[in-house]
């Protein structure tokens, strides 16, 4: 919000799944609402974290910027242009510049084509011909992520986890692109590959200059990756901050009860910092809560809560580009924030 | 988000345990890389029935083909009424059946001669492979190539055309075919033929065809519309289309090398069914008739005449049943060859 002229802008972002019944004729009888009403933007070279928990709408949203899913409602540009209900051949410029890192690196790699084919693919879909040839480009790409050029012909079930991942973000970078939507990019994998991943997407965002959008709910691999952190929950951000301020200083109460249940590492004569637990369950989509989809959760929810929805706005006390959507902000200073290291591997 | 766990993300996907074996065995180098076409085709190499079955097969298609040669090398045909030609009492007695023992095998007649026409059963029966190979092979290429169009246009497709292809699928699936086929087949020859008019060979060829594919592709586009349902799901169909693929190069780029087990299985399981079916027609006097070669129509004289002379009936029994019997177990081992996890 802080750059005037963002890569990616996003504005009440909206996505319902409909829900079909009925006999014999099907109708619509109601909507998972998935997303609703998202509100962010990416800087060129940024990296902005989503995180929150399963079924609050992160790869939703990943999927709705990579336009695999068609928006209800909201607008999503890219570099100024509308890119919220473009077709394949309008998308087609754009295709390049925005691109995707899956979750499962079992199940994105086509398991009937080579490695070179799985890379090469994207270049050849949009007729790209690099100086030297496909061949050279690729094997380049196989060396920048870590792997030998000589796996040119492999098959990827002849790899492992966390070399298939690599292979994933090989073929998300043979466009150059600008954007990388990456959606979980090392949950399906081990701890110990975990490090290796986001440190070579770390590398990459540094060396290539690649704007990123990081689903997670590793709060501390957003941490030690995303310049920016958005918290989601039910479909909307509860709260949007830089890095820093959102874990030293977080103001929304589900934030605060998100952090306190990371887990940590501590000495017996250590007193254990406090744990906020929440009580019962997220809400259904289906039939989301009036006001503060936080409510039925929130241990400071009033009746105001249960008429007005908070708007997404920089509360007393937030720093400029801190955004909380709550009406009873936390203000302590006793953040019950986890003492993180900067390596993932020991937080996981 | 489906959950990661490898042996669920890729059902058709090959695994090796050829590759992990031949790492001790000597020769392989460490760098060398198959793709799943060539591990598949090593399983099936190693697989003695599934060669033994392939080779009875090749051997069927390679004396079909070369029907007309053998019989000009033989130096007879299987339209010549030997019997008949031959003066009473040489080949045929006077109540038509072969005097010679066995149904009259001998050097001129290596499988015998038919009773009461007296044609020769070696070509005759070399024949009669031919055309029922040249049918069954053909509606097995048409069922193929509709029920995989049929079937990934529906599967990839969805919604409403899903919806409606998948009622017509239900309704060929449910028809009574065979009844079908009887009831119909004179219907259909009235529509081009006049009652008085003879209806040649390759207008009963031609019907048998059309009418055996039209009952034929909705098996084969049920499997693959289940296949696609699954596979167009998965990330790296995603992954294409972020990339900017057309639909098309999903189909035939992404989806479809990943299809070629389930067709090639089915295919090879479909076409003995033909060869069954065709000659159960022709049994019931629908498909192919007299005086056109056939397996089915080699039966049927055979029927009429086993209790007297069980040569005639042995040569086109046998050899059908070797056929199909092998036929069935190279699906089945194509099959295993290309989908070892499903264990039996």
């Amino acid at each position: 919000m802080s750059n005037a002229n963002p890569l990616l802008d996003v504005s009440g972002l909206t996505k319902h799944f409909p829900i079909k019944g009925g006999f014999p004729i099907r109708r619509t009888v109601g909507a998972v609402q998935a997303v609703d009403g998202l509100d962010f933007s990416v800087a060129e070279g940024e990296s902005l974290g989503l995180v929150g928990e399963s079924g609050c709408g992160k790869s939703t949203t990943g999927r709705l910027i990579t336009r695999l899913l068609e928006p209800t409602g909201g607008k999503i540009s890219y570099r100024g242009k509308d890119i919220t209900h473009a077709g394949r051949k309008q998308l087609a410029p754009i295709r390049s510049e925005i691109q995707m890192i899956f979750q499962d690196p079992y199940a994105s790699l086509n398991p009937r084509q080579t490695v070179g084919k799985i890379i090469s693919g994207p270049m050849e879909i949009n007729g790209i011909e690099p100086t030297g040839g496909r061949e050279k480009r690729v094997r380049e790409l196989l060396e920048i992520v870590g792997l030998n050029p000589e796996h040119y012909n492999r098959f990827p079930h002849e790899f492992s986890g966390g070399q298939r991942q690599r292979i994933g973000v090989a073929r998300a970078l043979a466009l150059e692109p600008k954007l990388i939507v990456a959606d979980e990019p090392v949950s399906a994998l081990d701890v110990s590959i975990q490090a290796q991943v986001v440190n070579l997407l770390q590398q990459v965002q540094k060396d290539l200059g690649i704007a990123f959008v990081f689903i997670a709910h590793d709060l501390a691999i957003v941490r030690h990756f995303s310049q920016r952190v958005a918290v989601m929950y039910l479909g909307k951000i509860v709260e949007i901050a830089d890095r820093d301020d959102l874990y030293g200083n977080p103001r929304h109460p589900y934030t605060r009860a998100l952090l306190s249940a990371v887990p940590e590492a501590t000495a017996d004569d250590v007193p254990a910092r406090e744990r906020i637990l929440l009580k019962g369950d997220v809400p259904s989509p289906i039939n989301p809560p009036s006001g503060c989809r936080f409510r039925t959760r929130c241990w400071k929810a009033t009746d105001k809560c249960a008429s007005e929805a908070p708007p997404l706005v920089q509360v007393e006390g937030n720093k400029p580009g801190h955004l909380t959507a709550c009406h009873y902000p936390e203000t302590d200073g006793t953040v019950p924030a986890p003492r993180l290291s900067k390596d993932p591997q020991a937080a996981a | 988000m489906t959950p990661p766990t490898p042996s669920a993300a890729a059902p058709l996907e090959v695994t090796d345990e050829t590759v992990e074996k031949s790492i001790t065995s000597p020769a392989p180098k460490a760098t060398e890389s198959r793709s799943p076409g060539q591990l598949a085709w090593r399983r099936f190499k190693r697989d003695r029935t599934g060669f033994t079955s392939a080779c009875i097969v090749i051997f069927f298609f390679v004396i079909a083909i070369t029907a007309p040669l053998i019989a000009k090398l033989y130096g007879k045909n299987p339209y010549t009424q030997y019997g008949q030609d031959a003066p009473i009492g040489t080949l045929l007695n006077d109540a038509g059946f072969p005097i010679k023992p066995n149904g009259g095998i001998d050097g001129d007649f290596w499988f015998g001669v038919e009773p009461s026409m007296g044609r020769d059963v070696f070509t005759f029966l070399l024949y009669g492979i031919r055309t029922s190979l040249m049918i069954a092979t053909v509606t097995t290429i048409l069922v193929t190539v509709i029920g995989v169009v049929v079937g990934i246009t529906a599967g990839y497709l969805g919604g409403r055309t899903d919806y409606f292809v998948s009622r017509v699928i239900d309704i060929v699936l449910s028809f009574p075919s065979t009844l079908f086929f009887i009831a119909f087949t004179p219907v259909v020859y009235g529509l081009f033929y006049a009652a008085d008019e003879e209806i040649p060979a390759w207008a009963r060829g031609v019907c048998l065809i059309v009418l055996l594919t039209a009952f034929g592709w909705a098996s084969i586009a049920r499997l693959l519309r289940g296949q696609v349902l699954a596979l167009r799901e998965r990330e790296f169909v995603e992954a294409a289309k972020v990339t900017g693929a057309s639909p098309a190069r999903i189909i035939f780029k992404e989806l479809l090398p990943n299809l070629w087990t389930p067709i090639l299985i089915q295919s090879t399981l479909a076409l003995p069914a033909f060869v069954t079916a065709e000659a159960g027609l022709a049994f019931l006097g629908v498909g192919i008739q007299d005086p056109t070669p056939d397996w089915g129509v080699m039966i049927q004289r055979g029927a009429q005449f086993y209790t007297d002379d069980i040569t005639f009936m042995i040569f086109p029994g046998v050899s059908m049943i070797i056929f199909v019997l092998a036929f069935n177990l190279l699906g089945d081992s194509v099959r295993d060859a290309l989908d070892p996890k499903s264990k039996r």
